[in-house]
């Protein structure tokens, strides 16, 4: 095949469980070897930056960036990707929202630094020793990327085509996202693809009935009945305030949804809809009792956005004054 | 009020049927308040989605206040204001969390009869508002962003 599809893929700020996504295609993969040239893949094959610097501009037909921008080198490279693909991808929930690293907006720099280097228990750094971004060697000067505050989104750091969220993405939509792009039949620049316009709950078996909350539980405090809603069962569960198209995969093996598809359309705030959510089935006639039930749920940013904090509407904490 | 010259936009969803005509009243009656009250009108309290709250403050509200009819019973709709205190309590939880002073946001309630409650919430809010200084959500994170 003379023209192959040129595809690039890269990883930023991610676990790297969305290039196992990829991975998850299994027998298909061959298919998609078939199908397309990958020119670069950093978790997979030996390409350097500087093969990438050397392409023409537009060169790559499409990248997939996973990952969110975190430090200056994630951000350097969304910018060098964007510049050398036609399609540039914002692939799995760290790229579409800021995903698990989009909570360290609750913290900053400072705060993230001295507990990774300085107070954390298995840490053994007698000297207090932080990071620095340029360090004198016998052999020269060294350098590492600038760790930024906050964490973004690529949406906010680059222009990017497509959405497709997930935490990873589910392998059956990643391989509908390839055929659509092999077939040249692609949605209008800035759709979420890869997944439906329904929430998960459209797609979970729970039976639901009214709900009437006394108390919330987590995940390990109550064995779950497998029929009933877990919101019900007074479980938190993200499904109402999440967009569909994992086949709610979670749901069905009696786990919450934890909100990794993102919102639904025309949600502009997840962690708002969920809230909102969970505020309505809980079952208090007075404030004192409202106040006791909500009360008791720990962490409402880390569960109400728990992969969508960086592209909320706030974004992150308040930052302290300037360092 | 000195702090530089500062004057607070604070952001009032009002119910349509108790804080908002006593709000009205308290006008038409030249009750002494601070201009500082932004009103937007809701049907019901219950009404008032977070999403309305965040957005105020990322958009630059200083201070946000929400305000309704008098659990129990009060409710033009019976039972709007439940769902404004079963949901408040989070959002004063979540806006702990976003390092958003809690001074900075007030809900609770006012019936129509009770205008100079309104002037004087208006009037002890702002000042408390004042005296925290801008919240400039916006500029605030791009200024020490790096």
């Amino acid at each position: 095949m003379a023209d192959k599809l040129k595809l690039g893929l890269y990883w930023a700020a991610s676990c790297g469980g969305c290039d196992i996504a990829i991975l998850e295609l299994r027998e298909k993969i061959l298919d998609l070897d078939a199908a397309a040239d990958i020119l670069f893949w950093p978790v997979a094959m030996d390409f350097k930056y500087k093969d990438v610097e050397a392409m023409p501009d537009g060169h790559i037909d499409v990248c997939l960036f996973n990952g969110a921008i975190r430090t200056a080198e994630n951000e350097e490279m969304a910018h060098l990707l964007r510049q050398k693909s036609q399609v540039l991808v914002a692939f799995g929930s760290c790229a579409h929202e800021g995903c698990i690293p989009g909570l360290g907006n609750l913290f900053d720099r400072k705060s993230i630094f001295e507990r990774v280097y300085l107070t954390s228990p298995s840490v053994d750094n007698p000297d207090g020793v932080l990071p620095q971004t340029s360090y004198q060697m016998p052999e020269g000067e060294v350098d590492i990327p600038y760790f930024y505050n906050t964490v973004k989104t690529l949406g906010q750091v680059e222009d990017v085509d497509y959405f497709v969220p997930g935490c990873p993405p589910q392998a059956p939509q990643i391989w509908a996202v390839i055929e659509a792009i092999l077939g040249g039949n692609l949605p209008p620049k800035g759709s979420v693809v890869g997944a439906t316009d329904k929430t998960v709950c459209d797609e979970c078996e729970h039976k639901r009935e009214e709900k009437c909350i006394k108390k919330f539980y987590r995940p390990h405090e109550i064995i779950p009945d497998s029929e009933a809603c877990l919101f019900d069962q007074g479980i938190i569960c993200a499904g109402p305030a999440t967009r569909g198209g994992c086949g709610a995969l979670c749901p069905s093996v009696d786990m919450p949804c934890r909100g990794c598809y993102g919102p639904p359309p025309n949600v502009i705030d997840q962690g708002a809809a969920l809230l909102s959510a969970v505020a309505s089935v809980v079952d208090a006639d007075t404030e004192e009792e409202a106040a006791r039930i909500v009360g008791e749920i720990v962490d409402p940013v880390g569960t109400f956005y728990r992969f969508g904090l960086p592209a909320s509407l706030l974004h992150r904490r308040k930052l302290e004054e300037a360092e | 009020m000195s702090n530089n010259g500062f004057e607070p936009r604070i952001i009032g969803f009002l119910c349509n049927w108790c804080t908002y005509s006593a709000a009205d009243t308290a006008g038409v009656s030249r009750m002494e308040q601070p201009p500082n009250v932004d009103i937007i009108r809701v049907m019901c309290s219950g009404r008032v989605d977070p999403v309305f709250i965040l957005k105020a403050f990322a958009e630059g509200a200083d201070g946000v206040i929400v305000s309704g009819c008098h659990p129990p019973g009060d409710c033009h709709y019976d039972s709007g204001n439940y769902k404004t205190f079963r949901r408040m309590p989070l959002v004063e939880a979540l806006l702990a969390q976003y390092g958003i002073e809690k001074e900075r946001f007030h809900w609770g309630w006012i019936s129509g009869a009770e205008a100079p409650e309104w002037a004087k919430l208006v009037r002890e809010f702002t000042a408390q508002v004042h005296a925290l200084g801008p919240l400039d959500w916006k500029r605030e994170l791009e200024s020490k962003e790096d």
